[in-house]
Order: structure tokens, then C-alpha cells, then sequence
């Protein structure tokens, strides 16, 4: 289980080794994440797949240096991590862009604040700007775009910075269903053109077998691995063919017994 | 479109009622005596007489108003450099703060009106005594309102700019400051008010020009038209002025909420 195959030690990007986490707040202790460990291979997509509250958010902060694990550590690229870096790009659950900049403004935000040049970012921001098929909106404030938009605005922002992990947290929990498919076939299409290691948090099992190399399946708060599922179905995926469906309802039988 | 002109209609529509009702009430039906209450139209013959004559004040009504505005905009500006920087850093700054707040939350509660006496004692009736006023009434509401801002920031967006490797400083000047900023325009806008309406009351009290001292002049001789003509000015000036922020505002804050 722990060992997926034949991975070496060198292409690994992602390495959880034990993580415990408990809130502890006045009178209260709160055990999120029990015994987590998980390696993930450069370029992989791996889906965080469990219930709601079960502290798939939490495993996604931790990675992200957002949050500081109780006990175990997080390497990314042989790196151990002790907090956010450039490294990691984060795209959250709610909408987290910034009200007071365009959509340009806020795609072109992380390589300005390491000092790309103007030209040079401007160029990245607007590749992205394309590939999310929001060309056109580069002026437009977010509070003029839809959520569907901005969660588009949210991916190019996170992938503008080049960074070689990209963490996503139910980017389109707050979507519409038709809204969602069509998200996660440009993402789909995204991640064929533009290889990162991702980790995509979700509780919904079609977009997990739709977009994952790998679906990790967390148990209940305390959260752990309870299974792994390796996604070989060929890509672009289809919602409805018989092993989709198939898979389906295994993982959705073995969550049920989770509960 | 149309709403905007249908909006921009009752408002001239209300201001000319309440004109003529005004002169209804004065020189139609003399419900008051023209020495407690002059029509509008007398108002207006003052306004043009008063701007050459320096009857009975000393001043022709161009000096009154740019001695207002003199006063009220060096001491709304000071304030507002002084304060909002002030508000930011408090916000920003845990230690800071702490050694901070409790001289300014002690000082914040007086009244602008309340330091006027020892304004006087210390520098005199001149020019300074009032701008110095006034600096402390739009000083309070710019850091207050700067403070409250900062403190808004989201702390997903700090956590968007530390996962794209932000220093503490742009932490601060690209998302604690933008957030801020609807807040620190506020504050400017309170100031504003409150530095003109404390100007006026510091006119009454010791000026030799300026539309506070106008009003005080005509009230000792009995001159309910200048009277009502420097009430008139004063209100239109506030209203321009607070125009002509709104409108930088507009330039700097994007986005909307
Ligand atoms: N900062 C915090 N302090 C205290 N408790 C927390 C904190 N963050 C999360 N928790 C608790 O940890 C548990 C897991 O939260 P988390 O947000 O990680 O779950 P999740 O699986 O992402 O939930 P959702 O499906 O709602 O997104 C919850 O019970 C939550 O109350
Ligand atoms: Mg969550």
C-alpha cells in the first residue's frame, strides 16, 4: 500500500511522512489527521477524495505551509517544508482573488512579487489568461466575472507563477453542476498541456475519477488513507462509459462503508 | 441612464421648493421678520453685494472663504498625513500599537470643540491655533478608519501572497494597504466634515476673518442675511469639497465590493 509500484526516490515530488494534527484551542482538542503518508510523483495527479469536515483542507494546508502539521513533515522536491513559498501554488475553495486588481492584476500578481519584468510577465500572465479561455476579460475586475470565471482567474494565477505543485481545494465545490463539467474538462485539458504535480481536493467522486492519475480515499475525522485507486482510464475521460461508471461505484461503495 | 437623469430632476426639483417655500414664507406671507429670517432673494442681493464690500467685517467674501479654506485644508491635510500613516502602522504592528493606543484612545475621546480653549492659550487666535484644531479632529477619524482597515485584510488573501513568496513589506503595501484603502477614504471623508464643521465653531470664537467670523460679526449687529448667506456658503463648500474626494476616490479605489 504505502508503495505504489516502482517509484524511486528521485522522481518523487511529494513526500507526507506521518503527519498528525490536532487544533487545540482552550478547552478543546480537536484530532484532524491521524498517521497521513503519502508520496506523489512528479507530475502525477493525485485527488484527496473524502468526506465533508474530514480535514482534506487541513492535509491541503500543511502541504502548502499554510499549517504546521502537529508531529511529521512534508518534503516537496527533497525540501522540507516550513512554510508557503513560490513553490506551491494554491488554488482555494472560495474565491480568494484580490477585489482591487483585474484579472491581469491578479494573474501576473506572483511573478511580480519576484520581481519578474513587466514584459516578461505580462507575456506569462496573458499565455495563462488564454489557456483558462478568459481572453478578452484582462481588465475586468472579478466582481464583474461569474464564480465559474473566477475560479478560471484563480487556476491561471496559481500556474502564472510556474510553480512545480499545484494545490487545489474543491476549486469547484461552489460551482453549478454544468458550470463544474465544463471546469473540469478545461482543467482536464489543461493538465494534459501543462504537466505539474497536482493535488486536487474534492467530494465528488465524478470529477475525482475524471481528472486523477491516482485517487487517494481519506476516512472520517480523524482523517488517514483508507485505499488507494490508480486511474488508468485513457484521457480525455467520459462520464458515462462503463469502466467510469464501474469505478464509480466501487469507490463509492467502499466510502460508503467509511461512513 | 434615465434613472440617474430622473434621480438628478427631483433633487433640482426639491432644492427649487424649497426656495420657494422659503420665499414664500418671508417675503409673501411675512411669517418672519426679514431681521430673523431674510427671503432668498435678499440673500442673493447680499451674496453679490458681499463680494466687493468689506461691510461690516473688515473682508470682502472672497478673503472669508479662502481664509475657510486655508485653514481647513492645511489642517485636514496634516491630519490626514499624519493620521492614516499613523492608523496603518498601529494596524501592522503588534508592539507599536500596544505602546500606542492607550495615549490615543485617551486623547480620541475629546471633543475637537474641547481643545479649542488651550489651542488658544498656546498659540494664540492667528491662523495656527486653527489649524492646529483642526488637525486634531481630521487626524482621529483618519487613523481610526486606517486601523480598521488593515485589520480587514482576509487572511486567505496573506495566504495567496505568501504562497507566491510576498516579503512582509509587499504583504503589507500590495494586500493589507488596497484593502484598507475603501476604509482610509472614509476616514479622509469624516475628517473632512469634521474639519470644516470645527473650523466654523473655531471661527466664532477667535478669528479676524474667515466665514465663522463673518456669521459672528453679523449676528452682534444684527445682520440675519450675512448670517444666513455664510450657513448657505458654508454648506456648499463642505459639499464641494466632499465632491471633489469622492471623485479621487473614484480614481484610486477599484474593483468595488
Ligand atoms: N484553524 C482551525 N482551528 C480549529 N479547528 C479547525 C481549524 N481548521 C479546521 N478545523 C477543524 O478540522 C476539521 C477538518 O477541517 P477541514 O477544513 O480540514 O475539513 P475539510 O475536509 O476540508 O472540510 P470541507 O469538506 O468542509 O471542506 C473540522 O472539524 C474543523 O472544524
Ligand atoms: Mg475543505
Amino acid at each position: 500500500m504505502e508503495n505504489t509500484g516502482t517509484v524511486t526516490a528521485k522522481n518523487i515530488m511529494i513526500k507526507c511522512n506521518s503527519i498528525f494534527k490536532t487544533f487545540e484551542s482552550k478547552d478543546d482538542e480537536n484530532e484532524v489527521i491521524r498517521n497521513f503518508n503519502l508520496e506523489i510523483k512528479e507530475n502525477e495527479f493525485v485527488v484527496l477524495f473524502g468526506p465533508g469536515q474530514c480535514g482534506k483542507t487541513t492535509v491541503l494546508n500543511i502541504i502548502a505551509g499554510l499549517e504546521q502539521s502537529t508531529k511529521g513533515e512534508v518534503f516537496v522536491n527533497g525540501r522540507k517544508i516550513t512554510e508557503p513559498g513560490p513553490d506551491r501554488g494554491m488554488v482555494y475553495q472560495t474565491t480568494a482573488l484580490f477585489p482591487w486588481l483585474t484579472v491581469m492584476g491578479n494573474v501576473e500578481f506572483g511573478p511580480k512579487s519576484l520581481g519578474v519584468k513587466k514584459k516578461e510577465r505580462r507575456e506569462r500572465a496573458q499565455y495563462y489568461i488564454d489557456l483558462v479561455g478568459l481572453k478578452g476579460f484582462e481588465k475586468h475586475y472579478p466582481i464583474k466575472l461569474s464564480g465559474g470565471m473566477q475560479q478560471r482567474v484563480g487556476i491561471a494565477r496559481a500556474y502564472c507563477n510556474n510553480p512545480p505543485v499545484i494545490l487545489l481545494d474543491e476549486p469547484f465545490g461552489a460551482l453549478d453542476a454544468q458550470t463544474r463539467y465544463l471546469m473540469e474538462e478545461e482543467l482536464g485539458r489543461i493538465c494534459t498541456k501543462e504537466k505539474r504535480t497536482i493535488v486536487f481536493v474534492t467530494n465528488n467522486i465524478e470529477e475525482a475519477i475524471y481528472l486523477a492519475d491516482r485517487i487517494v480515499l481519506l476516512t472520517n475525522c480523524p482523517t488517514t488513507i483508507r485505499k488507494e485507486y490508480i486511474i488508468g482510464l485513457p484521457r480525455p475521460r467520459d462520464y458515462t462509459s462503463n469502466d467510469f461508471l464501474t469505478l464509480r461505484k466501487e469507490i463509492t461503495s467502499e466510502m460508503d462503508e467509511t461512513i | 441612464m434615465s434613472k440617474t437623469i430622473k434621480f438628478k430632476l427631483i433633487s433640482v426639483f426639491s432644492f427649487i421648493s424649497f426656495l420657494i417655500i422659503w420665499q414664500i414664507c418671508t417675503d409673501v406671507l411675512h411669517l418672519l421678520p426679514p431681521y430673523s429670517l431674510p427671503s432668498p432673494i435678499k440673500t442673493f442681493s447680499t451674496f453679490f453685494v458681499k463680494i466687493s464690500s468689506t461691510s461690516p467685517d473688515g473682508s470682502v467674501l472672497p478673503i472669508h472663504i479662502l481664509a475657510s479654506l486655508q485653514v481647513a485644508l492645511l489642517g485636514f491635510l496634516s491630519g490626514a498625513v499624519l493620521g492614516t500613516p499613523l492608523g496603518i502602522t498601529m494596524a501592522w504592528n503588534k508592539k507599536f500599537d500596544m505602546m500606542v493606543k492607550p495615549v490615543f484612545d485617551l486623547l480620541r475621546t475629546i471633543p475637537p470643540i474641547g481643545w479649542i480653549p488651550i489651542m488658544i492659550l498656546l498659540l494664540g487666535i492667528g491662523t495656527q491655533a486653527k489649524v492646529a484644531l483642526i488637525f486634531v479632529s481630521s487626524f482621529v477619524p483618519c487613523v481610526i478608519n486606517s486601523y480598521t482597515g488593515i485589520k480587514q485584510t482576509s487572511h486567505i488573501h496573506f495566504w495567496v501572497g505568501q504562497t507566491f513568496g510576498a516579503t512582509n513589506s509587499q504583504l503589507l503595501r500590495k494586500i493589507a494597504i488596497p484593502t484598507a484603502l475603501p476604509f482610509i477614504f472614509t476616514g479622509l471623508r469624516v475628517s473632512l466634515s469634521v474639519a470644516w464643521m470645527s473650523l466654523v465653531a473655531a471661527e466664532l470664537l477667535a478669528a479676524t476673518r474667515g466665514l465663522g467670523y463673518m456669521i459672528q460679526i453679523a449676528r452682534t449687529i444684527g445682520r440675519a442675511d450675512i448670517i444666513v448667506l455664510g450657513m448657505l456658503l458654508i454648506g456648499s463648500i463642505g459639499g464641494v469639497l466632499s465632491i471633489l474626494l469622492e471623485y479621487v476616490e473614484n480614481k484610486f479605489v477599484k474593483g468595488g465590493v
